[in-house]
């Protein structure tokens, strides 16, 4: 008998049962499966409307270590990235995703801006990515993998900007993976090969349980949220 | 690992005497609490949520063989791989056959208890394939050759100078004079030396918090990153798991991952959550080309039906150990295995045999505090009390026993055990002379090996109430 098969009349013994659950029991389970039934959702975010829910998101970040920078419209932007990258000293050069969502950004308006689009290799200091959505509730980014959007790009580089479109905001992430699944549905997959929640630079308490903020994944993590 | 839970009473002596544990259990024991207090005080739903922890976990195992059999069949229809284990020895198998197929001199690894369970990175080296703990806490207790000591904080029992002297040993190829004595010169210097591991990996092994039925996805828990850049970097990324990690849906995944990082460190989420879903797609600039799921059960299947089965919603969060006073007095590695804690103390002998780890649930003070913080509200003191009542049945001819019965006979005469009494009180008072205490005594030596016993002052309660009250009449 295979390894498979043991394992799984193993624990239909031990549930009682010889077979397979017969087709009418399982369609209860069929059903909530595809049901995507939220469960309880806390009321933290309750009527809020796209500001509050943008203030709470940027609050829980700057909790977890992360900056969050306003602007009113995608021409601000290359402004905003330069100015966070001279005020950390660190070189306008960044590698960024190769996704059209930021051809919309005039990045030609900071010529000392030097951008590469592709995925991340250990050398890159900073990367720059849009994200897939943000949760309120917990202060979050939901960044996908796809061909325009490489994970590398989130992990590897040891400062990470994100530009979030303030729409992008959800309250909890139940609303996530309901965007989430009309998006990888018209792709023709069930799920993107990954799926990051981000909540701050990456961090350790391994040492004296001491939390020490930059630990193998980002030192830093700035989002710009734009407003329009 | 070597399993050396039968030496349980040694090993806590042994813990005890230890400056340096103590002085870290002692941070740790005040901080996590602490933590965990605030977390949950900010969220007024949370009550409510462990009830649906509990019975999310609860419709799951009830239905156990469906949902794995979903979740493998959305593994294979994602492009993965599922490898079915029915014991350590497959398991370790499995990930050895994925290595070799694809020439892998080196792993990275992410933090994963179960690897641990099945004493993968031994198995590993001996068959040529380097394995590179890369989450902090287990780097350095792979340096160090121990086991980690706690499910989430593996280094919990090291103090700095540790640190700074594995780290001077392992890396001569840095200056052997520079400045180390400061977190934050260590935390950086583990992240450069594990920056080329991750970049030159051949294969990269993860565990899983949640196994998701509906889409095949597996799904990490981790705050280093550490976890992420193992599974994204190299040619394939394994899964090393458990059959009771299986969640019906991204929603009830939801509930779960409110519960977990707040019960844990006490952070409203953990810095990261991964969800990964077969390998990289035709288009991807990057992720593993290979997507693999080994799933272990080793002894688990037989756990549900029986009154052990509520362990199995356990979410590894590590809450019952960071508020145990045993676990806080000894620390992970005096329970002589992986699992450690009230958790450890009902899994442990599950999994390894009661023969062997019968000494785990009488660590216990019966506080009742680990059911208490227990997110998806594990009857733990109850487990231990029915691994007791085995253990005991087990033990019947022992001369605890023998004693007890004797006290029983004594204890239903009431004339007989007060003269008893009075004439040991008397003698024992004798014996003591001036000193008034005992340090060591026949009969009594587990109470003076640790503390004096106080001698009896020559007459036991019931003869001066009874003399008292001849008095008064």
């Amino acid at each position: 008998m295979s390894a498979r098969d043991q394992i799984l009349g193993g624990v239909r013994k031990s549930l009682g049962r010889i077979a397979p659950l017969s087709e009418e029991a399982a369609a209860p389970l069929k059903a909530r499966l595809a049901g995507h039934k939220a469960n309880l959702i806390p009321e933290r975010t309750k009527g809020l409307d796209a500001d509050g829910l943008v203030g709470l998101f940027s609050q829980l970040m700057q909790n977890c270590d992360a900056t969050v920078d306003r602007v009113a419209n995608n021409e601000a932007v290359p402004q905003a990235v330069t100015s966070y990258l001279a005020r950390y000293n660190l070189p306008a050069e960044a590698v960024m995703s190769p996704d059209p969502v930021l051809d919309s950004i005039p990045w030609s308006s900071q010529p000392l801006l030097r951008l590469r689009r592709d995925r991340a290799q250990g050398t890159d200091a900073v990367s720059i990515t849009p994200a897939f959505a943000a949760i309120a509730e917990s202060g979050t980014l939901v960044m996908t993998s796809g061909a325009e959007r490489p994970t590398t790009l989130n992990l590897l580089p040891s400062t990470h900007i994100v530009v979030l479109r303030k729409d992008q905001v959800v309250a909890a992430s139940e609303q996530a993976w309901a965007k989430l699944r009309e998006t990888a549905e018209a792709r023709g997959e069930a799920m993107p090969r990954s799926v990051n929640f981000i909540s701050g630079p990456s961090r350790t308490g391994d040492i004296e349980s001491v939390l020490q903020i930059g630990s193998h994944g980002p030192m830093r993590l700035h989002i710009v949220v734009v407003d329009n | 690992m070597e399993i050396s839970t039968q030496r349980f009473k040694k090993n806590t002596t042994e813990a005890i005497a230890s400056p340096t544990l103590r002085q870290a259990l002692k941070q740790a024991g005040t901080d996590l609490p602490a933590h965990r207090r605030n977390a949950v005080g900010k969220l007024p739903e949370f009550e409510a949520l462990r009830d649906e922890g509990k019975a999310i976990k609860d419709h799951t195992l009830a239905h156990l063989d469906f949902y794995l059999e979903t979740f493998e069949r959305n593994v294979i229809a994602s492009g993965g791989q599922v490898h079915w284990a029915r014991n350590a020895a497959e398991a370790r198998e499995a990930v050895l056959s994925i290595c070799k197929r694809l020439g892998a001199r080196t792993a990275t690894k992410g933090k994963s208890i179960v690897t641990e369970e099945i004493g993968l990175n031994d198995f590993l080296e001996a068959n040529g394939v380097v394995p590179v703990e890369t989450d902090m806490g287990e780097y350095i207790v792979q340096l160090r050759h121990e086991p980690p000591s706690h499910l989430i904080a593996p280094a919990f029992h090291l103090v700095r100078d540790q640190w700074v002297e594995a780290f001077r040993k392992a890396h001569t190829d840095l200056p052997p004079d520079r400045y180390l004595d400061d977190r934050r010169v260590l935390a950086d210097e583990g992240r450069a030396v594990l920056r080329d591991k991750f970049l030159a990996a051949d294969v990269g092994i993860t565990g899983a918090n949640f196994l998701i039925a509906e889409t095949g996805s597996t799904a990490i828990v981790t705050n280093e990153g550490n976890g992420d850049l193992t599974q994204t970097l190299p040619k394939a990324h394994i899964v090393v798991t458990t059959i009771e990690k299986v969640v019906p849906t991204l929603e009830d995944t939801m509930t779960l991952l409110r519960l977990l990082p707040r019960s844990a460190t006490g952070q409203e989420i953990s810095t990261y959550v991964t969800f990964s879903t077969g390998p990289r797609r035709a288009a991807d600039r990057d992720g593993p080309g290979e997507f693999h799921v080994v799933l272990l059960d080793n002894g688990r299947s037989a756990m549900i039906g029986t009154e052990f089965q509520d362990m199995l919603r356990c979410i590894r969060c590590s809450a019952c150990l960071n508020h145990c006073p045993v676990f806080l007095s000894v620390g992970g590695h005096a329970y002589g295995w992986v699992y450690s804690g009230p958790m450890g103390a009902v899994l442990t002998p599950s999994l390894i045999g009661v023969d062997t780890a019968g000494h785990l649930p009488n660590a216990s003070t019966f506080c009742g505090k680990c059911e208490s913080v227990c997110p998806v509200k594990i009857p733990l003191p109850k487990m231990m009390r029915h691994w007791r009542e085995r253990e005991w049945q087990r033990a019947s001819a022992s001369r605890y026993r023998l004693g007890l019965k004797l006290w029983a006979y004594l204890a239903k005469r009431p004339g007989l055990y007060r003269w008893g009494a009075e004439l040991a009180s008397r003698f024992l008072g004798n014996q003591a002379g001036s000193r008034g205490k005992f340090r060591t005594l026949p009969l009594a030596g587990g109470w003076t090996k640790g503390r004096d016993l106080p001698a009896p002052e020559g007459r036991s309660f019931m003869s001066l109430w009874a003399e008292q009250q001849r008095a008064k009449r």
